[in-house]
């Protein structure tokens, strides 16, 4: 497996933000009540993440290690604000949807994470990459728990994606006289969701090294000669 | 054993170290926070037109434009702040003429017992003391299930909840009667979410009650005026 390969699989799946670290639940539990919320949030997390990888990968010769956590956190807080102004002003339509999502990004300590572990110590397109990986794998987990809170608590999907695309609805899944389920929406239902999310991961996790047991297992008892990995 | 000299060499070099990393960090600051001043300035411009256009845009909502031929933006006034709107802050309020005779008020108000605090409503209201239409502008409300109040976000768009207050007035609802019908009132609300509906339409009927006994006063005062309370009744 190749270098970026590996940064690739780490952001989607490994090392996943969400399922792997449990990093940056602020804004993940607040935000993920709907799909079109929390795919607004996650886009808006790509931009920020990669943005601040790069410029911190750029930057990290000149970077003191005493004082890397406050340079860091200066360098992310204007990146964020610095791109919360430029949405306002040049993508104002993108901004009056994702702009309150913004701000938030600062509390998202997945950005320093990243910045800290990865960017500070490895080159610019790595970097970078890391950034859209760790992003794009934080998208599709609140993604999804969005659209399942989204359904079990008003037994919508994609409800609001108007504001996006005016040409698209919400699709009504249950009957329109679900009377809902509020604690699906309220921050208590995310970590219900969350915990299953894990469990999910680590089912399949737990699955897949045990293949991989019985598989070396496999191979020794047809070579026993062959020294064991 | 460590010669004095040595000692005064290696304080001379934590103190040189410090003293870079300081000046460092002050350079990243200066640095960045010129970068962030620089931005605000060059979109400072755009975001204020951009917000200028969503006030008209909510103004036109509650208003339509064809009702009057003054500048509504030229004829406004400044409202100090008013208990009874629910404002803590002094607000703008516009005056809607049509041949010089007063057609309607648009105003700024809000409501604090939303179900997560304050809920910001703007409302147009007209000569006759009818609410032509009123619009949340900002709210907390539970989505999905207290945010129906928002047009946006009302799932029913062919009739969403805040259009029911359309052209109504003390005299088709008698005071006693502008609540949610769980309060015995005539207006509707979504079983499970009456707070959300109660705040807003109890604030609209102090806003109507108000506007109606002010609305002499706040159309006699000239353009740009300041509106302060004559006097708070008992």
């Amino acid at each position: 497996m190749n270098a970026y390969k590996e940064i690739a699989w780490n952001g989607l799946w490994k090392q996943n933000s969400i399922l792997a670290q449990l990093l940056g639940l602020c804004p993940l539990l607040a935000i993920s009540t709907n799909f079109v919320n929390a795919v607004s949030l996650g886009l808006a997390t790509i931009v920020v993440m990669m943005l601040a990888n790069f410029a911190i990968s750029a930057l990290r010769a000149l970077i003191p290690y005493e004082i890397r956590i406050p340079v860091f956190i200066l360098i992310i807080a204007a990146l964020v604000t610095m791109v919360d102004l430029a949405f306002n002003a040049f993508l104002h339509d993108l901004y009056l949807v994702l702009g309150i999502f913004i701000p938030l990004i600062v509390t998202n300590c997945i950005v320093l994470a990243r910045v800290e572990a990865f960017a500070a110590k490895n080159g610019l397109r790595a970097s970078t990459l890391d950034g859209l990986m760790m992003g794009i794998g934080f998208v599709w987990v609140i993604a999804l728990l969005g659209a399942v809170r989204e359904f079990v608590g008003q037994g919508t999907l994609f409800s609001g994606i108007e504001m996006i695309f005016p040409t698209l609805s919400g699709i009504q899944i249950l009957p329109a006289d679900y009377p809902g389920f509020l604690i699906a929406m309220l921050p208590p239902g995310a970590f219900f969701v969350l915990g299953l999310l894990i469990a999910g991961r680590n089912w399949l996790e737990a699955r897949a090294n045990q293949r991989l047991r019985e598989q070396r297992i496999h191979h020794q008892a047809d070579h026993p000669t062959s020294v064991p990995a | 054993m460590t010669e004095p000299i040595e000692i005064a060499r290696r304080e001379s070099s934590a103190l040189r170290i410090s003293v870079r990393t300081a000046a460092i960090l002050l350079a990243f600051t200066l640095v960045f926070t010129a970068l962030m001043a620089g931005t605000y300035r060059a979109t400072a411009p755009l975001v204020a037109a951009s917000a200028l256009a969503e006030k008209l845009r909510l103004i036109g909502e509650v208003l339509p434009p064809s009702l009057y031929d003054n500048d509504l933006m030229a004829d406004a006034i400044t409202l100090a702040p008013q208990k009874a709107l629910g404002l803590d802050d002094q607000t703008r309020a516009w005056r809607a003429r049509k041949n010089g005779k007063p057609v309607a008020l648009v105003l700024e108000a809000a409501a604090l017992d939303g179900y997560s605090g304050r809920i910001s409503l703007i409302l147009a209201i007209d000569a006759e003391g009818r609410l032509l239409a009123q619009r949340v502008t900002a709210h907390k409300e539970t989505p999905g299930l207290g945010d129906y109040i928002d047009p946006k976000k009302d799932r029913n768009k062919a009739r969403p909840w805040i259009t029911q207050f359309s052209n109504l007035g003390f005299d088709s609802v008698p005071r006693e009667k502008w609540r949610v019908k769980k309060d015995g009132g005539r207006f509707d609300q979504m079983s499970g979410a009456t707070i959300s509906a109660r705040a807003v339409t109890n604030a609209s009927g102090r806003a109507l009650t108000w506007a109606v006994e002010h609305h002499d006063n706040l159309f006699a005062l000239p353009a740009n005026g300041r509106y302060e309370e004559p006097r708070s009744k008992p």
